[in-house]
């Protein structure tokens, strides 16, 4: 199976502390990955460098078919080839409404005169209504988006993320501060979007990663530690010791 | 939701009405068209002041829609007014030349003509060459191209620099400051090619008007500040009324998610400046044409500063608030540093009001940035029942600032 992100050799380190230590990692084009490990391990650090955040001192980083370098793109570059990112804390445009989220989100020209003399379509509201029907954001559209419940919050930024299209989602703790019954529903908008396309999630919760049902990799120290399904994982010596048995 | 630019921005409509309401109340009380109630020279301060609601409506383009906080808009301005004063000045004094070497009993060549007028405009700064800036100033069509291109390009240039290196928040206010004061301190020098600290003056005689009245001019320029004015506000008001405006803002709010969008912040950041600089160029140039006289003085930093303070006295992140304030504040200050506010005596110590008003813009701004942010502006959300959720200062959430659900469905 060709990889959709190949990630190999990659360290990064700041001001002498290696955050990022020869991590190779792959995903295949539609696949669900939880990334799992302690504080530290690099979880986040490894999204900055797919994302354009933070460039690698050594490495490669290879995106799509045609093996496309991340490295030499910056971040809205990155954006565009197909990597949609959700970051830890909900980051919504609270001052605007749902449906201008979505819509800023929606797959199109990201250039300044096209969007200068962007009209609404009628496919695109369509497709913006069908997005908050699928996050559950169906009867707040016109709402601005800072009142939205942190549950909701996240899961509008799920959304956003769903109407750029990506061919890879990062997503940062989309759990974190749930209610059970909106995890459930979080774990489903993820098993769904992973059907089309990779799905990387990076949780510290058990029980949710539990729910994705799917690959594990377990990152220590920047570098992988463990890969494998969760009982596989969690039986591990190696990770009990740095990880789950503390 | 596809209705129309204008219902969906009734602001806009408007403000338009009464722009044009308070434009035909000045024409018919103006000295030059009508029952002569208001003197010339406070028409022309009126006019002056709709060319200073323009530069503020661009600078709350660039600081209240887009977040950067620019402190050097008067730079713009000021250069706008240069463009056009050097052609004003330059046509008024050949047409002096001219009709004064017209006595003279073999025909003046065309060389002549031009060292008489470089001699005329150059005497006081001790020179009588033309410099190459004033390649143009023969031009009205030049100049007035110049008007936006000078501004634009010095926006552009100092707006890719500084976007693109990623220079934001403060660092950007002080590289404005920097900028806008360096550009002054050039012009100060005399070889600097445009009269150094005397600047251009006689723009208030427009060439080949000069039978026309001051009186029917000043009103003229109120019109074009006027027309210049209701543009400039719906072409604002209709870039930041879509997707674009909705982009702008998440620059603003939170710029690295708008960049993991895959919209490239830097772009659009410099479109936003540059226009914005456009428009405050154009601003200058109706603006000095009215006050008479421009130097290098105009564009030291603490006019920028004012800009600022203009806009958030008003209120950010709206055009009319923008408008209300530079209109009040400059006003006002005008009125208090006229020297007609009486002063007060305290016995021990006589409050002048020349000084002193100062101190009391600096403590309105406080007060304003404290107590009402949004600023005059923001009474018209008590008119319209637009609310931010209450939030009591309190973190109700896991993020910040976002509420509990049951308190979000209230």
């Amino acid at each position: 199976m060709s990889a959709l992100l190949e990630v190999s050799g990659v360290s990064v380190s700041f001001d002498g502390f290696k955050a990022i230590n020869n991590l190779t990692f792959n995903i295949g084009p539609a696949e669900m990955r939880a990334i799992i490990g302690p504080n530290g391990a690099g979880k986040t650090t490894f999204m900055d460098i797919v994302t354009g955040k933070t460039k690698p001192d050594e490495g490669r980083v290879l995106f799509g078919e045609d093996s496309q370098s991340l490295l030499k793109l910056n971040e809205a570059g990155i954006a565009r080839a197909g990597v949609g990112r959700k970051f830890q804390r909900p980051t919504v445009f609270e001052d605007q409404s749902v449906f201008d989220n979505l819509l800023l989100a929606l797959r199109k020209d990201r250039g300044p005169l096209s969007v200068l003399f962007y009209r609404q379509s009628r496919a695109d509201r369509d497709k913006v209504a069908a997005l908050a029907g699928e996050i559950g954001l169906k009867d707040q559209l016109s709402r601005k988006s800072g009142e939205l419940s942190h549950g909701q919050k996240q899961w509008l930024e799920i959304g956003m993320l769903l109407a750029q299209d990506p061919r890879l989602l990062l997503v940062d703790e989309p759990a974190a501060g749930m209610t059970p019954e909106e995890r459930e529903h979080t774990t489903g908008i993820l098993v769904e979007a992973a059907k089309t396309r990779a799905v990387v999630v990076v949780e510290h919760d058990m029980e949710f990663v539990r729910r994705l049902n799917c690959k594990v990799t377990v990152l220590h120290e920047g570098a992988v530690l463990a890969e494998g399904s969760l009982d596989h994982v969690t039986k591990n010596q190696e990770v009990i010791d740095v990880y789950l048995g503390r | 939701m596809n209705r129309s630019f204008l219902s969906r921005n009734p602001s806009v409509l408007i403000f338009i009405a009464i722009l044009a309401l308070f434009t035909i109340v000045v024409t018919v009380l103006s000295e030059g068209f009508g029952l002569g109630a208001i003197s010339t020279s406070f028409v022309k301060t009126l006019g002056k002041t709709l060319a200073l609601c323009l530069v503020a409506i661009s600078m709350d383009f660039v600081w209240g829609y887009c977040g950067i906080l620019s402190l050097g808009h008067f730079a713009f301005f000021g250069l706008g007014g240069y463009m056009i004063g050097m052609w004003l000045m330059y046509e008024r004094t050949r047409d002096i030349v001219v009709a004064s070497l017209a006595g003279a009993e073999i025909p003046a060549t065309p060389q002549e003509v031009t060292d008489a007028i470089g001699n005329q405009i150059f005497g006081v700064v001790g020179s009588s060459e033309f410099p190459v800036v004033w390649g143009f100033a023969h031009s009205l069509g030049a100049q007035l191209a110049l008007v936006v291109l000078v501004p634009g390009v010095l926006a552009l240039v100092f707006g890719w620099l500084a976007f693109r290196s990623r220079v934001t928040g403060v660092y950007l206010s002080i590289l404005t400051q920097a900028m806008t004061l360096a550009l002054a301190l050039y012009l100060f020098q005399n070889d600097s090619g445009l009269r150094g600290n005397n600047g251009l003056s006689g723009l208030q005689n427009l060439p080949g008007a000069e039978a026309i009245p001051q009186s029917v001019i000043s009103v003229w320029f109120l019109w074009g500040a006027a027309l210049a004015l209701g543009l400039g506000y719906m072409l604002f008001a209709w870039v930041v009324s879509g997707k674009f405006g909705s982009v702008i803002r998440g620059i603003r709010d939170d710029e690295a998610r708008v960049r993991f969008l895959g919209y490239s912040v830097e772009s659009y950041k410099l479109f936003v400046f540059v226009l914005s600089a456009v428009v405050a160029g154009i601003a200058g140039a109706l603006y000095y044409p009215q006050a008479g006289i421009i130097n290098p003085a105009e564009m030291a930093p603490i006019a920028s500063i004012y800009l600022a303070v203009w806009v958030a006295i008003g209120g950010r992140g709206r055009f009319y608030g923008a408008v209300i304030g530079a209109a009040f504040v400059s006003l006002v200050s005008t009125w208090f540093t006229s020297g007609q506010v009486p002063s007060v005596n305290l016995g021990f110590y006589t409050v002048d009001w020349v000084d002193w008003w100062q101190v009391v813009l600096g403590l309105s701004f406080v007060l304003v940035t404290l107590f009402a942010p949004k600023g005059i502006g923001g009474l018209f959300d008590l008119l319209s029942g637009r609310a931010a959720p209450k939030r009591h200062g309190a973190d109700l959430g896991p993020g910040a600032g976002s509420l509990r659900e049951q308190e979000a469905e209230e």
